[in-house]
This record gives C-alpha cells, sequence and structure tokens, in this order.
C-alpha cells in the first residue's frame, strides 16, 4: 500500500504546528475573499504570492492551496444570505440558496454548502493522491515532443470549456506566449522584447501581470459605474437541516462531486464551470425541476459540492504533469518557481515530503473550514458591511507592497499599473484574461520543448505527429476544436454561462 | 453604427494586430536559425504571424456579426487609481512606507463616488500601520518605514 505510507508522510509534513497554522491561515483567507465580493482568489494569491518567498516552500504552497478552496466555502455564504456571489463559482448558488434564505432556511442551506463541500474536498483530495502516481509514472515517459503537443492541448482545451469567444480567447493564449517569453533567452543569452530595460531582461513576474490583469483592472472597471451594494441582514436560526432536506442532498452532493471531480482536472475547468455544470444536472435529473429557482436544496448541494471538488481535482494536472489547468493553477506554477521547484512529473520523486505534505493539507484545512467556518458565520457576515470605497484602497495598498518585495523595485508597481489598464481595456473589448494567464506561464515551456522536439528530429515538424502519444494530444485538440466549430454545441456553450459575473 | 457592426470585436481584432505586429517589428533583429536549431527569433516570430492573422480574423468577422458598443464610465476614477498607484512607486523609497501607504489610501479612496476625508485619511494610517506590522516585522520584507532621509538609513 503505497498510498497509504505515501499519505501517513503527507500527514507526517501537514500536520506539523508550522504547516497547520499556515493551512488555518490560508483557508481563512481564503474565506474571507471568497465572502467579500469584488475580490477572488486569483488576485489574493497573485497579491501573496511575493511573500510567500520568506516561507518555507511546503508552507507557501499549503497557504495558497488554502486560499482557492477556502474561496469555494466562503462564496456561498455571501451567495445564501444576501444573494451576491461572494466568488464566481457561486453565481449558481444564489438562485436557490438564496430563495431557501427567504423562506427562514438560511441555515440549512449554509450547512448543507459546507458539508457537501467537506465531503466533495475529502474525494477530491482522495482522488488527487490515487491518480498521482499513475500519472507521474505516464508523464515521464514523455519526450520534448509529448510535452508541446500536451501543451497544445492543454490550452485549447482551456479556450474550449472557457466562456465567451473562442477566437477571441486564442488570441489571448498567443498574445500571453509572446509576453511569456518577453526576457532573456536561455538559448542565446539575447534579451527579448526587454526595450533596453535592465529589469525587463530577467522577464515579468507572474504574479505582476496577475496582479494588474485580475486585481487593478477589477477594481477600475467597479470604480467606472457608481454602485449600492444593499444588505439584507439575515437572521441566522438553526443550522440544522431536516430531515427531508438531508435525504434530498445525498443523491446531489454525490452527483456534484463526481461532475466536479471531473472537471476540475480538464483543462480550462476548475471550480466555476463545475459549479454551472452540476446546477444544470441537478435541474436536468431531478423529479421536481418546477422547484429549481425556488429554493431546491439540491440547488446549493450540487453546485457547492461540485466547486470544492473541481478546486481539489485541478491540483492533478499542476502537480503530475506540471501544466496548470487554469488560472489559478498558472498562480501555483508562479509560487513553485519563486521556491526553485520545476512543477512536473519530478516534483512527486525529488520532493515527496512537499508533494504528499501539499496534498496531506488540503485535507486538513477542509476540515478546519468546516469546523470553523459555521461557527464563525456570524463574523463573516459583519465582514460584508465593510463598503467597497474602503476595501479597493486597501487592495492597491497590498498589492503595491507585495509587488515591490518581489524584487525590491518599483518598477515592477509601474509594470503592474500597465497590465492593470490593459486588463481594463480587456475588460472593454470582452477578452477573457484568464487564457492569457495560462499562455504566459506556459510560454518559455512551450518554446523550450518545441526546440528540443525539432532539434532531436533534426528539423522535421512531423516528429508531432509520429509519435503515438503525441499524435493523440494533437487530434483530442483538432477533435475539441471541431466540436466546438459545430454550431449546436456553441449555443449550449453560450447558454451554460449565462449567469456569467 | 455604419460598417462596423461588432466595436468590441473589431477594436480587439485591431489590438490583436498591433502586439503581433509589434513583436513582428522587434523581433525582425532576432536570429531566426533554423527548424533543427531555433534562433531566439523562431518563437516569437510564429507567433507574431499567428496572432496578426488571429486579429484579423476577428476584426473582419466584426463586420459581420453583430454586438453591442463599447460602454464608457466615468475615466476618472481610473486615472485616480493608476495615478496614486504610480505616485507610490515614485515616493515610497524617498518617503517610506507608512507615508506612501498613507498617501495611496487617500488619493486612490478619492476615485470612489462616496470619498470622504476623515475616513479615508483613518483607514490609510491604520492599515499602513497594519502592513508594517505584517510585512516588515511579521515576514521581513525589506523596506524603509520612515523617510531614509530622517533616519539617516541607506
Amino acid at each position: 500500500m503505497d498510498l497509504v505510507a505515501n499519505l501517513m508522510t503527507g500527514f507526517g509534513v501537514a500536520l506539523t504546528p508550522i504547516n497547520l497554522l499556515y493551512a488555518l491561515i490560508g483557508s481563512l483567507l481564503g474565506t474571507l475573499i471568497g465572502v467579500l465580493p469584488g475580490i477572488g482568489p486569483v488576485a489574493t494569491i497573485a497579491m501573496l504570492l511575493p511573500i510567500t518567498y520568506a516561507l518555507q516552500p511546503v508552507s507557501a504552497l499549503i497557504m495558497l492551496a488554502g486560499i482557492y478552496y477556502g474561496a469555494q466555502y466562503g462564496g456561498s455564504t455571501t451567495a445564501i444570505l444576501v444573494n451576491l456571489p461572494g466568488e464566481a463559482s457561486s453565481a449558481v448558488t444564489c438562485i436557490d440558496g438564496y430563495q431557501m434564505a427567504r423562506r427562514g432556511r438560511a441555515g440549512a442551506a449554509l450547512a448543507i454548502a459546507a458539508l457537501g463541500s467537506f465531503f466533495a474536498g475529502c474525494v477530491g483530495t482522495l482522488l488527487l493522491a490515487s491518480f498521482a502516481l499513475p500519472m507521474t509514472e505516464l508523464a515521464l515517459k514523455f519526450g520534448p515532443a509529448e510535452y508541446f503537443s500536451l501543451m497544445i492541448l492543454g490550452l485549447i482545451g482551456a479556450v474550449v470549456l472557457a466562456h465567451g469567444s473562442l477566437v477571441k480567447a486564442i488570441a489571448m493564449i498567443v498574445l500571453g506566449l509572446l509576453l511569456g517569453i518577453v526576457g532573456t533567452d536561455v538559448n542565446s543569452g539575447l534579451a527579448r522584447f526587454s526595450f533596453g530595460i535592465p529589469e525587463l531582461t530577467d522577464g515579468i513576474g507572474t504574479a505582476v501581470v496577475a496582479m494588474g490583469l485580475f486585481g487593478f483592472a477589477e477594481i477600475l472597471v467597479n470604480l467606472e459605474h457608481k454602485t449600492d451594494r444593499e444588505l439584507l441582514t439575515q437572521k441566522l436560526k438553526s443550522l440544522m437541516p431536516n430531515r427531508e432536506e438531508i435525504r434530498r442532498s445525498i443523491p446531489a452532493v454525490l452527483r456534484g462531486t463526481t461532475i466536479g471531480s471531473l472537471l476540475g482536472v480538464l483543462p480550462g475547468g476548475g471550480a466555476l464551470l463545475a459549479s454551472f455544470a452540476a446546477y444544470g444536472l441537478e435541474k436536468k435529473v431531478s423529479k421536481h425541476p418546477e422547484e429549481f429557482g425556488k429554493g431546491a436544496v439540491e440547488g446549493v448541494a450540487g453546485p457547492e459540492s461540485a466547486n470544492n471538488a473541481a478546486a481539489q481535482t485541478s491540483f492533478i494536472p499542476l502537480l503530475t504533469l506540471g501544466i496548470p489547468p487554469n488560472a489559478v493553477m498558472a498562480l501555483m506554477v508562479g509560487a513553485m518557481t519563486i521556491h526553485n521547484i520545476q512543477p512536473g512529473p519530478q516534483v512527486m520523486t525529488s520532493n515527496p515530503a512537499l508533494f504528499w505534505g501539499l496534498i496531506a493539507s488540503m485535507w486538513v484545512g477542509n476540515l478546519m473550514l468546516v469546523v470553523l467556518n459555521l461557527p464563525l458565520i456570524g463574523m463573516w457576515i459583519k465582514l460584508l458591511t465593510v463598503p467597497y470605497r474602503m476595501l479597493y484602497p486597501a487592495i492597491l495598498l497590498f498589492c503595491c507592497i507585495g509587488v515591490y518585495s518581489l524584487s525590491n523595485s518599483t518598477f515592477d508597481i509601474y509594470v503592474t499599473a500597465v497590465f492593470g489598464l490593459l486588463g481594463y481595456i480587456f475588460s472593454k473589448l470582452e477578452c477573457e484574461p484568464a487564457p492569457l494567464i495560462l499562455g504566459f506561464v506556459l510560454g518559455p515551456l512551450m518554446e523550450e520543448n518545441l526546440r528540443r522536439a525539432m532539434l532531436l528530429s533534426r528539423g522535421d515538424p512531423t516528429v508531432f505527429v509520429t509519435r503515438p502519444i503525441s499524435l493523440v494530444m494533437l487530434a483530442l485538440a483538432a477533435g475539441l476544436l471541431l466540436i466546438i466549430i459545430a454550431p449546436n454545441i456553441r449555443r449550449k456553450r453560450a447558454d451554460v454561462f449565462v449567469e456569467e459575473t | 453604427m455604419g460598417i462596423i457592426r461588432h466595436p468590441k470585436d473589431f477594436f480587439a481584432g485591431l489590438m490583436f494586430i498591433a502586439f503581433g505586429a509589434a513583436a513582428l517589428a522587434i523581433g525582425s533583429g532576432y536570429a531566426l536559425g533554423t527548424a533543427a536549431r531555433m534562433g531566439p527569433g523562431y518563437f516569437p516570430r510564429i507567433l507574431g504571424i499567428l496572432l496578426v492573422l488571429i486579429g484579423a480574423a476577428v476584426a473582419l468577422r466584426s463586420l459581420k456579426l453583430k454586438g453591442n458598443r463599447i460602454e464608457f464610465g466615468s475615466l476618472k476614477p481610473m486615472a485616480i487609481v493608476l495615478g496614486s498607484v504610480v505616485l507610490f512607486g515614485l515616493l515610497s523609497p524617498h518617503i517610506g512606507l507608512i507615508l506612501a501607504g498613507v498617501m495611496l489610501i487617500v488619493v486612490s479612496s478619492a476615485g470612489s463616488s462616496e470619498f470622504r476625508w476623515k475616513e479615508a485619511l483613518i483607514s490609510g494610517i491604520v492599515l499602513s500601520l497594519g502592513a508594517v506590522l505584517v510585512f516588515i516585522w511579521g515576514l521581513g520584507l525589506q523596506f524603509s518605514v520612515w523617510p531614509p532621509l530622517l533616519t539617516g538609513a541607506r
């Protein structure tokens, strides 16, 4: 039983006081930003990336992972109590969760969301642990040609499953790849696209790009229109769901966990897509679809389990293949590179304590979230009364300090501001920034693998289609593109995301 | 709306073309190498061409598809927020984290339509002190707290 032994190693790492503390900090921070609308996990992780430099690599990753899954818990609280998605992935929870709250079942909705998330988190963590070994073994067989094709598949998958215009998303990926190769070329030593600025010869930091595109741009867009966030204070009675609610939630939680686990692994998947798909599924299989939108408990249990399961399983491609499936995972790549860890199959063998410690910590963190959050809900609601006009300057301050500390230079602050402006323009033109971040992280890797593959094949580009694994991946990518061009699926895809905020 | 029926896509296309063209222009001096031994210019060249082509497709498509106009709200908040960030970058090495932090919070708060002087000032002082506590004492980041001229540091 390798798995058990490995998990024991993991718990040995995760249960040390210092790592428990960082799991707690991460989960609480995640809940906090999950509760607050207007700041998401991407911006928060970007903000904290620089300061993790001072931590042990394991502790840093444990904390950042906690932010991602903690945000899934926090988002549901706001959705149910205030009818606002605290997190984009909780947007569908608003529909039925808020209706439950209006009927006085807010406590039950919160409890079911939290317990469903916990169950899903446990399953997701187990899946991650059991898939890690076989996936890693497969990945170790990969040569540069396979890696290149895998990245193509990952990037295409990411745009097919993402929302909005497909062509524009592909353009954003290419732009991201271009931005990713800014800096010194490792092979020739030539500084590319650096405009003679010494700071740019090291390339642009992932945190800088993410903070600008997600953190700053979000603020700029929000401030443009006068907002008045209305607050409904709900009295919480009992947190206990009644028997009927429990009976109806259990199958929904199981379905949500399954669909979430599957979608989390897919490139472009992750918590957001999972919750939307789970809601659709619940509505379809329900015996009383007319109740949806009027406070059906399945409409809370399914999506909330799904988004948490997906948050866990999206670590699988990152930790085993080194390919980030979504923007949050792209930032985790950044976090690992800060500590000189190259994400990929070798992490498990060269750094088992980190690998299994991170996985075990996710289970610990999920447990903490259930135990701590239900009693703390009153405090989280109070936080919602902090007005946005006081929140965004604080975000700006922490971003600026974080960016500065990356390399103790104010230059990075200006670059972040430029990306903030760019992000604002993107949002005006309806260009999604998430594919850009993926491209940005993969840019240098893709070039490196392309070069190596072509060097090994002596300049023969057919190497990508003559090697079987590589061919399969390219065929899958082409298939995905073909499917999406088919008009009826295109319409469906637009439907899934109508609720998008 | 004239000939451009989807302005968002039209300008997005132009933007992609501009980025692609810039990459090609700047990268034109980088050695291409051969397919087997790629120089630093090879990959950027592929990306630049791709971006121009996709951009052109998006822009041309906008003549056929229909889309909403680009709506702009007030641009003042954006100028204020980005300005405050740049100002923070310019000033913080000279006046230290606390003063620069208070400045950033107060100036950027003015970007909101519900700006209140006193509230912004108090929140600036509290947050800056908190930042010093967490980032400098807690995490040991290198950052001058007070103006280096006064403390004689550096």
